[in-house]
């Protein structure tokens, strides 16, 4: 109830509707120049922008004694483009690789930036009090006029991003193919970069310099799971973003005036826990179900392979479990499993002897054994000969996939030749698996 | 002048990384119409060749020209199939949009592809025997897959001059034929490919002209010329332990 009535009051008071505003057109803008980032595979960068930022803001504080937003704007966004200049002359002129460059870079100007901050702390710069906030954000500090700048510049960010959607598109998957069509992917990568640093700045009252990172990156990695197209996964990753900057500031205002940068990480996290196991098709949940239907697909094919060749090579009796596990090692309770399952599908039937077990071909199961005895040896062969026939069997995935109607004929032909055409043809044997001679 | 029809002429070209030179002297006249195969070993320099004509690497000395005029005017006739590891196929697209790629060349900035490109798009990825596979995610695609996805981007850009980079590297048997069945296409449209190839036992098979290359030309010449043992041995040194037998053999080896 308690936490009702404070979102009741949060939501009633303009001001604070200002402020949430605020972060979410942060979070949303940072999604999508995160997206940018991310496949540009500059993810780090975001987080060496955020903390080369603070020593901008220092000064630029210090220079004109005003908490001016669009003064610390520029003073980041300069020393912003410093701290990427110093990556790029280091990476090209040294033996030290780019992994190392960053986090020297980094560390270095934030350093910088705590020194400028206990200075502004220590001596009587009046006003002072705000600009510890730049360390971890605070959104109740933001007033009307950063959230003018923050607005403007994201909405000139987005826009930037779609007019320049299909450059950067070229840019993050290939570059150098980008370069033969004559564009200028350095100046490509400048311009990114330079929204990057926009993107960041505008984050740091808000989110902190120390987690802004989270914020470019976290809604991008999380959007990644569900999406295989990148226009969507830009709209996702900025619903994404938008909706963390939201949930962030709403648990920072209601509850015992936590900051909000960490909350919004919190909350950017989340969403990306959720999206890494149960997104649909790179979820790791999707990922182990489809894994265990394979080994079972795989343990079904092969009892069925072998009870098979067992019937082809002129044997009749039930057939002991044991040797299953004899030709092909796996484990029991796989093996129950699948025999199990082809029980229940009718195929098999099993019975207990002494401590053994035996199973047997049903009429269906035994036609579905020459079937995927059949499939099995098709594709071996086709492997074989693939250059003279051609087709596809391989395209269409596993063992499993069917052979194309007009490969048929060709394929028998070579399981012919090389002997390994399925001898006992069960459809056109009445009695299955009792008698019968192989033809 | 009489170099001015030619689609690429390179003069004294040279590159040098970090002050090692590992491409100089090399010197030819690209004949149109033909198939040409650029061989050489390992670090032969073949893919810095082409990248420097393309003005992807600043060349350290020397000039190319394409139908007489510098790269940069004449860009809008080259066409190019990077090698297949050069990108990360694990990126959100589809088959489809990577081969409106090729199209992005004559766009321009800022515009977007229109139904017309994709239309033209849709048939590059036709002729790679690929128009099943345009809506598939192109990490889901196989590795000859992929290349035959790069080589549809590459015809998408209708270009007059083609520079292909291993595109034989790794694939399998379907798409080795459907590389040779456009290369073959290309070469009755009266257009010119330059091939990096590393695989010798296909050399007489597919390509009319070669450039052999070991940091230095070699030998440039129609294939019947240049192709002889002589010549693989100065490209490969003391490399090749095999020599393949020359000269009637390797085209039998089919």
């Amino acid at each position: 109830m308690n936490v009702l009535t404070q979102i009741q009051q949060f939501f009633s008071d303009p001001n604070t509707l200002w402020v949430l505003s605020g972060t979410i057109l942060l979070g949303v803008s940072s999604g999508v120049i995160g997206s940018f980032a991310f496949l540009r595979k500059r993810g780090l960068m975001g987080d060496v922008l955020a903390h080369a930022a603070l020593p901008g803001i220092c000064l630029a504080f210090m220079l004109t004694g005003s908490k001016n937003p669009l003064f610390f704007l520029i003073g980041a966004t300069v020393t912003g483009i410093l701290a990427s200049m110093a990556i790029n002359t280091i990476t090209r002129f040294s033996r030290i690789k780019e992994d190392t460059s960053l986090a020297l870079v980094l560390s270095v100007f934030f350093g910088v930036g705590i020194v400028f901050l206990t200075q502004i702390q220590h001596t009587n710069y009046g006003n002072q009090s705000g600009l510890d906030k730049f360390l971890f954000g605070q959104s109740a500090s933001l007033v009307g006029d950063d959230v003018w700048v923050m607005g403007g510049v994201a909405i000139a960010l987005l826009l930037f991003s779609l007019l320049l959607f299909k450059e950067f598109k070229l840019l993050c998957f290939d570059p150098g193919f980008g370069r033969s069509l004559g564009f200028p992917v350095g100046l490509l990568d400048l311009i990114l970069m330079l929204m990057l640093v926009l993107a960041v700045v505008i984050g740091l009252q808000a989110a902190g310099v120390v987690l802004m990172a989270a914020l470019i990156i976290t809604p991008a990695a999380a959007a990644r799971y569900w999406t295989e197209r990148l226009d969507i996964m830009l709209v996702l990753s900025a619903f994404l973003g938008g909706l963390s900057g939201a949930l962030g500031t709403l648990f920072s205002a209601t509850t015992a005036n936590l900051p909000t940068g960490p909350l919004i990480v919190v909350a950017a996290t989340m969403i990306f826990l959720i999206s890494l196991v149960f997104s649909p098709r790179r979820g790791l949940l999707s990922k182990a179900i489809r894994l265990a239907a394979t080994r079972k697909q795989m343990a079904r094919e092969r009892v069925l392979q072998f009870l098979y060749e067992n019937r082809e090579q002129g044997y009749f009796d039930p057939l002991n479990t044991e040797m299953i596990l004899w030709k092909y090692p796996m484990s029991r309770r796989r093996l129950k499993s699948a025999l199990a399952s082809l029980t229940k599908d009718g195929w098999i039937q099993v019975e207990q002897k002494g401590g053994s077990f035996f199973i047997r071909g049903t009429g269906e199961g035994w036609v579905q054994a020459y079937e995927t005895v059949l499939r099995t040896r098709m594709t071996e062969v086709w492997m074989m000969h693939e250059n003279e026939i051609g087709g596809n069997i391989r395209e269409e995935g596993s063992t499993t996939g069917e052979i194309p109607p007009d490969l048929f004929e060709p394929l028998w032909n070579l399981l012919v030749k090389h002997g390994r055409e399925p001898k006992w043809n069960p459809k056109s044997d009445s009695i299955a698996g009792e008698g019968g001679n192989v033809p | 002048m009489q170099t001015s029809n030619r689609p690429v002429s390179v003069r004294d070209l040279s590159v040098a990384y970090h002050r090692k030179p590992v491409l100089r002297d090399v010197q030819f006249d690209a004949p149109e119409g033909k198939l040409i195969g650029i061989v050489g070993p390992n670090g032969a320099g073949k893919s810095t060749l082409i990248k420097a004509i393309m003005n992807l690497l600043p060349l350290t000395g020397g000039e190319v020209q394409i139908y007489g005029k510098p790269y940069k005017e004449q860009r809008a006739l080259v066409g190019y199939v990077p090698q297949r590891e050069s990108v990360d196929w694990d990126f959100p697209t589809s088959a489809l949009d990577v081969v409106l790629m090729g199209r992005y060349g004559k766009l321009g900035w800022f515009r977007k592809p229109k139904a017309a490109d994709r239309e033209y798009a849709m048939d590059c990825l036709d002729k790679v025997g690929m128009a099943d596979f345009a809506k598939r995610q192109i990490s889901q695609l196989s590795g000859g897959q992929q290349q035959r996805v790069f080589l549809a981007r590459s015809l998408a850009q209708d270009a007059r001059i083609y520079f292909m980079d291993e595109p034989f590297v790794g694939v399998d048997a379907a798409t080795e034929k459907a590389i040779i069945r456009i290369l073959n296409e290309l070469k009755t449209q009266k257009k010119t490919v330059l091939v990096v190839h590393h695989d010798l036992q296909t050399v007489r098979e597919y390509f009319d002209w070669l450039l052999m290359l070991n940091m230095r030309q070699i030998a440039f010449g129609p294939t019947s010329e240049v192709f002889t043992t002589d010549n693989l041995q100065k490209t490969y040194g003391g490399r090749l332990t095999v020599l393949p037998d020359l000269p009637e053999p390797v085209a039998e080896t089919r």
